[in-house]
């Protein structure tokens, strides 16, 4: 890290294709964008936050009192088939980000709006599954469980709808022609976000219904 | 917010006037009615470090004024002036306020203000965010506060653990507020910590590596690390928390099967690497001070930088040592037990390092000098009773005792507090430019000094003799009432010596204003980037960002050899200094909007305690004004995408930072450019300078 410093002649122009006007290509000493590392900065401590709210799942999940508990309500087929519609959302997330960077705006446009409706399909799931287990009798009150199910799932969908949020944001953006290439970039790091949120819920979907 | 970050919006200074036209005398600028404005917009990292002490200095009178009013109820037994309810109050309220509203925002005012400056850059790399973070921290800090007016404070300790917390124990808003005003300075620190990691990894000045930082700036830099791995622990807990009073959430409902050590867990899990985000700021100040006047480079550099580093990982696993008490088995005892007596080695390192800075080298007495000793003392009182709580039976026995209170004020107003006082006499000339006086600055340390021993060494004693902490009063016959008297008057020593401190500030300003006298950029003949620009610091910071060959890259161009290898001054600090004059440095403009998103979050805060309909409010205005900051400006539809010539970032710099577009701040004296002004021609050179 120590001689990574990347320092910009200034007399230079910069490549129009490593650093496409617009992008903020600034050289810095990491040779990665300001943007892009406080993205990883940011997604290293939404770690420990998914890591806190998981350990407080794990030790709670038994420790009811009175059901319903995880077996009486849980249907891991309905959860697969969503779980499988966030990861594939990983993909077309990724396509976006394959086309903005060849400069293919229509394409970026179409991919960035199949992830957010795939991303609200997950969502719309789990207010489904939620409204399932309001009904079979687990609401947030209920036990200890239920506390900790809903809370640590809620705060894994607060966080893939703000995803939405930001994918409606970079499609109306590109239908007003204001995310062409020289914003790949921007593109890129919201990328990282959404990957992450997936990986968070591989890990999530592993854990609380897959392991008994 | 990340995601649609844009480049800060850009503004040359319409006067293309000398930006070092800098009066930052604070509130007491003269032209205080059109300059309160630009205050509350500024994006400058500077001014949002003032801005950071300031607010620090104002929750350190409140906390002091509750530490008073404790000590007035405990100076004799069967004091009555408080309830035992009013007395939880007043100790919760005062730790609280000391460590999250006084000690780590006087860290981040430090690390605010210098962190860019010795790093060789124009500004922080997120300018608008380090605006939030400060109005973030401010909200939170008064909501907090609020909540003595609004059924009374938070009452569960500073660490709250569960139960006591539950609606049951503690039936007042006072725990509530607790919760979403901490919740709230935790998202400031958060934003902030992101911010300055980015910083010193992205925007160092050309060779300036990694191992030619300042040891400040290392210490800050860890410090950030600590906080972005740690806060979203707190947050954690303080969500649990909020649920389980706002919305009956089971999680610390013992009768539901809820664990209470849960909390206790996620709070210091938190709370232990809190310490060292409290006292590794003074640390990087203190190897600031001694070596400057030691007239010596700091001793061991790497082993400065290492141990902090260490400091830092260890820091990590040694949090259980708070909880001997709580029967979590013999195991766990042990292990945490083990790594508790081994982070003391690299604390111990720093403490020889210090020293063998000082041996031999040539020490100038002044004031920041005096309270930079005066932490390596205290501090290593306080580290030595430390060691003493590792050894868990002896632990056991002083657990909530009064040896506990003693320990750590010996190392957070010791140690991190004396170490930011040695800093503020040692940076207001960089700072506001001009000195603090010395001869009331002696008199501020050694009263503080006495003061402070009489205070807390006492409780030394009262703890061993077992004294509980935390009783509103206690009987007499126990053999308390001596070392209470002590103790109580200590405190009021302390409260003659911070009055001593306030009257020096306002007398050193009212000389000044009558008497001004030059400073110069280099009062003390130090050794890092900060002192090579003038005093008050420019706008733009550095008129041409130096290339940095050396550790101590300041004093290196004061100082050489002579034939036979003597060390001789080559030149005058003012000589190698630059001189703040110049012209047309792109500099990001103010914003409105950080202010306007921080405004909303307390609302969302009271709409959860008191009335939904507050939250929706104070929701629809946190997310409208963080849509309008993130279009703003380079996603402005009125901008165009012309490719205007200008080189001027890059004329003078002769590095890649200062085009950024994200260095510098505002011209100090004009008036803020309003978001539609500014957008017009911010837009045109953010596009054109892309």
């Amino acid at each position: 890290m120590t001689d990574t410093a990347i320092h910009e002649d200034p007399t230079v122009e910069p490549d129009p294709v490593l650093h496409p006007k617009g992008v903020v290509s600034h050289a810095t000493s990491t040779g990665l964008s300001n943007e892009k590392l406080a993205m990883w900065v940011f997604l290293g401590s939404d770690c420990l936050l998914f890591g806190a709210l998981i350990s407080t799942y794990l030790l709670l999940r038994h420790r009811f009192v009175v059901g319903p508990g995880p077996k009486d309500v849980f249907d891991i087929p309905f959860t697969s088939v969503s779980s499988f519609v966030l990861l594939f959302s990983s993909l077309t997330m990724a396509l976006a980000v394959g086309a903005i960077h060849r400069g293919d705006e229509r394409r970026c446009r179409t991919f960035l709006i199949t992830t957010s409706l795939l991303g609200m399909v997950f969502i719309a799931g789990q207010v489904y599954e939620f409204t399932t287990f309001v009904r079979e009798g687990l609401g947030y009150t209920t036990n200890i469980f239920g506390s900790a199910f809903y809370t640590l799932t809620g705060f894994h969908g607060a966080h893939v709808s703000i995803g939405i949020v930001f994918l409606l944001s970079l499609f109306v953006m590109s239908v007003r022609g204001k995310l062409g290439v020289e914003r790949a970039e921007t593109v890129e790091i919201f990328g990282l976000y959404w990957h992450f949120v997936d990986i968070v819920w591989i890990l999530i979907f592993t854990i609380v219904y897959l392991i008994p | 917010m990340a995601i649609v970050e844009q480049q800060a919006p850009q503004l040359e200074l319409t006067t293309g006037g000398p930006a070092t036209i800098r009066p930052l005398g604070g509130m007491t600028r003269p032209q205080a009615t059109t300059g309160w404005r630009s205050w509350l917009t500024t994006v400058d990292h500077k001014r949002i470090g003032i801005m950071y002490g300031g607010s620090a200095m104002f929750f350190f009178a409140i906390g002091g004024f509750e530490a008073l009013l404790i000590r007035l109820q405990l100076a004799a037994p069967e004091g009555k002036l408080y309830s035992a309810d009013l007395y939880n109050q007043l100790f919760t309220m005062h730790g609280v306020t000391m460590i999250f509203l006084v000690v780590i925002p006087l860290g981040a005012a430090f690390m605010n203000y210098l962190m860019p400056l010795q790093v060789g850059a124009r500004d922080v790399a997120f300018p608008r965010l380090n605006a939030f973070s400060f109005w973030c921290f401010l909200a939170g800090g008064l909501m907090l506060n609020t909540s003595w007016f609004l059924g009374g404070g938070a009452d569960g300790g500073w660490f709250a653990y569960a139960p006591n917390t539950g609606v049951v124990f503690s039936p007042s808003h006072g725990m509530d507020f607790y919760a979403i005003g901490l919740q709230l300075t935790g998202i400031a620190s958060l934003v902030g910590a992101i911010n300055l990691v980015v910083t010193v990894l992205n925007m160092r000045a050309p060779g300036m590596t990694l191992m030619k930082m300042p040891v400040f700036t290392w210490m800050g830099f860890v410090t950030q690390l600590l906080l972005v791995f740690a806060l979203p622990v707190i947050s954690v807990a303080l969500f649990l928390l909020t649920f389980a009073r706002l919305f009956n959430a089971n999680f610390f409902n013992v009768s539901q099967g809820a664990d209470p050590l849960l909390w206790e867990h996620l709070f210091w899990i938190f709370g232990h690497p809190e310490v060292y985000i409290l006292i590794l700021p003074a640390f990087g100040i203190v190897s600031e001070i001694i070596p400057v006047f030691s007239r010596k480079p700091i001793f061991g550099y790497p082993f400065m930088v290492f141990s902090g580093i260490a400091i830092g990982f260890m820091g990590w696993g040694v949090w259980a040592h708070h909880m001997f008490a709580s029967g979590m088995g013999p195991l766990s005892v042990a292990a945490f037990a083990m790594s508790t007596m081994f982070i003391a080695v690299p604390t111990g390192v720093k403490i020889l390092n210090w020293l063998a800075t000082m041996w031999g080298g040539k020490l100038w007495f002044t004031t920041p000098m005096l309270f930079a000793i005066g932490l390596v003392t205290m501090f290593t009182i306080g580290g030595l009773s430390g060691v003493t709580h590792a050894v868990a039976p002896s632990d056991t026995q002083q657990t909530d005792t009064y040896y506990i209170v003693a320990h750590f004020h010996y190392v957070i107003f010791g140690g991190a507090l004396f170490g930011f006082i040695g800093g503020l006499y040692f940076w207001w000339p960089k700072v506001f430019g001009f000195m603090l006086s010395e001869k009331l600055g002696k008199w501020h340390f050694w009263t503080l000094l006495i003061g402070f021993n009489l205070t807390f060494g006492p409780m030394h004693i009262l703890g061993l003799q077992g004294m509980p902490r935390r009783m509103h009063t206690y009987v007499a016959g126990y053999g308390f009432e001596f070392w209470n008297m002590v103790a109580t008057i200590g405190a009021f020593v302390i409260f003659v010596s911070m009055s001593i401190f306030a009257a020096n500030l306002l007398l050193s300003w009212r000389s000044h204003r009558r008497h001004p006298v030059e400073v110069g950029p280099d009062p003390w003949d130090s050794r890092s980037l900060e002192w090579m620009v003038p005093s008050p610091v420019p706008a733009h910071n550095f008129d041409e960002v130096p290339t940095v060959s050396h550790l101590d890259e300041f004093w290196h161009r004061k100082y050489g050899e002579d034939a036979t290898g003597k060390v001789v001054r080559i030149a005058t600090g003012a000589e190698v200094a630059q001189k703040g004059d110049a012209k047309d440095v792109h500099l990001p403009s103010p914003s409105y909007w950080p202010l306007v998103v921080a405004a909303g979050l307390p609302l969302i805060g009271y709409g959860l305690i008191f009335n939904l309909a507050f939250a929706a409010v104070g929701a629809v205005i946190v997310v409208l004004a963080a849509f309008a900051w993130g279009y703003e400006p380079a996603d402005d539809p009125e901008a165009h995408h012309g490719h205007a010539g200008h080189d001027d970032g890059h004329a003078g710099g002769g590095d890649g930072h200062d085009d950024d577009g994200e260095g510098g701040g505002d011209g100090h004296d004009e008036e803020p450019v309003s978001v539609g002004a500014g957008t017009g021609a911010t837009g045109e050179e953010a596009a054109s300078d892309d």
